[in-house]
């Protein structure tokens, strides 16, 4: 199964959407443990994102398409979900410069960009209490699905499980990366933002997939 | 005719932009208004935080040929202007870095330092001395 530049632009609407019906959810966690900044921002960045996808050529490739959203992100978004997220979707495009549909290899190769791409920029692992908590689950299921001659939309929705499944357990470590380390211990107890949003995000794209 | 001095740059990145305002006041205050110094602060839209592409234009804005030196305040200021200098590519690699330093400290050490026509690497060490400056 391929995805197509059509579908790509049909994950990125849902991801806007979904962004947006948990802006208030988001900013509640983020208040408990951060800034309250973060659906805020978040909706802020792919509110600009949207508006930004229109202005591009439909000849646009997917590539430029991730590395335009990672672009608008850095410059919109404010917090650190920015460079974070920023970076995600630049790296990811990089990998699928000039295509106009992405094989199964490709969407795991961009998973692993992300991934990468996130953990050096906030210079976190697993287990930090981040985004990175339910990416690198999503990202190894999906891989191993895959191998395992798994349908990609089945494979998809077992990362966003184990999406979901690290976005649960971010409710039971302490923070040691962003405004939420300041809490140390006491930031136990609750779910890490940034997870969330990345776990809606990864959900938003087995959604569209599995539906379509 | 007195040839003018070129002088390293200072950039000032914090999640608000009145705070580099005001210490853009201070340190110009303090150097005359001779040292090129950029402020990066606050969203386009007015919230608090960081943008990477703002802190980009104006770390081009403040170089003269003689280097950039970043001082932040915290979290994602760090992450933006790590990305600032990614995008700012090649050209500007080895000639800007940002300071491990607090913000106001380091960027009236490092402002200071630069008037006097210190080089780079200078700069760079006064700003990140001034974290271990005592108050009393």
């Amino acid at each position: 199964m391929v995805i197509t530049k059509n579908d790509v632009l049909k994950i990125v609407d849902k991801i806007v959407e979904v962004i947006k019906e948990n802006k208030e959810y988001l900013t509640e966690l983020d208040a408990a443990i951060g800034d309250a900044d973060h659906g805020i921002n978040l909706d802020r960045g792919f509110d600009a994102v949207k508006q930004k996808l229109t202005t591009l050529p439909e000849t646009t490739d997917i590539g430029t398409i991730l590395r335009t959203i990672g672009m608008t992100l850095v410059s919109t978004v404010g917090g650190a979900s920015g460079p974070l997220y920023g970076t995600a979707f630049m790296r990811a495009g990089q990998v699928v410069q000039g295509k106009n549909e992405l094989s199964e290899e490709d969407i795991v190769k961009i998973f692993e960009a992300a991934l990468d791409g996130i953990k050096q920029r906030g210079k976190a692992e697993a287990g930090d209490k981040t985004m990175i908590d339910s990416i690198e689950p999503a990202y190894k299921a999906l891989k191993e699905s895959l191998e395992n001659n798994i349908a990609l939309p089945e494979a998809l929705n077992r990362a966003a499980n184990a999406a979901k499944e690290g976005m649960e357990y971010t409710k039971n470590i302490s923070a040691r990366k962003g405004r939420a380390s300041y809490l140390g211990e006491r930031s136990i107890g609750h779910l890490d933002p940034g997870a969330t949003s990345a776990y809606l995000m990864i959900k938003s794209f087995s959604d569209v997939v599995n539906l379509s | 005719m007195m040839v003018e001095e070129k002088m390293v740059g200072i950039v000032l990145v914090s999640h608000s932009r009145k705070i580099v305002e005001g210490i853009y006041e201070l340190a110009s205050q303090m150097t005359g208004g001779k040292v090129p110094i950029g402020i990066a602060g606050g969203t386009q839209d007015g919230r608090l935080g960081t943008d990477a592409t703002e802190i980009m234009e104006e770390i081009k804005k403040v170089d003269e040929g003689e280097g950039v030196v970043v001082l932040v305040d915290i979290g994602s200021a760090v992450m933006s202007a790590q990305m600032a200098i990614e995008l700012l590519g090649e050209e500007y690699e080895g000639k800007v870095k940002i300071a491990d330093a607090p913000l106001v400290e380091g960027a009236i050490a490092a402002s200071v330092e630069a008037s006097i026509g210190s080089d780079f690497d200078k700069v760079l060490l006064v700003a990140e001395e001034a974290k271990k400056l005592n108050k009393f």
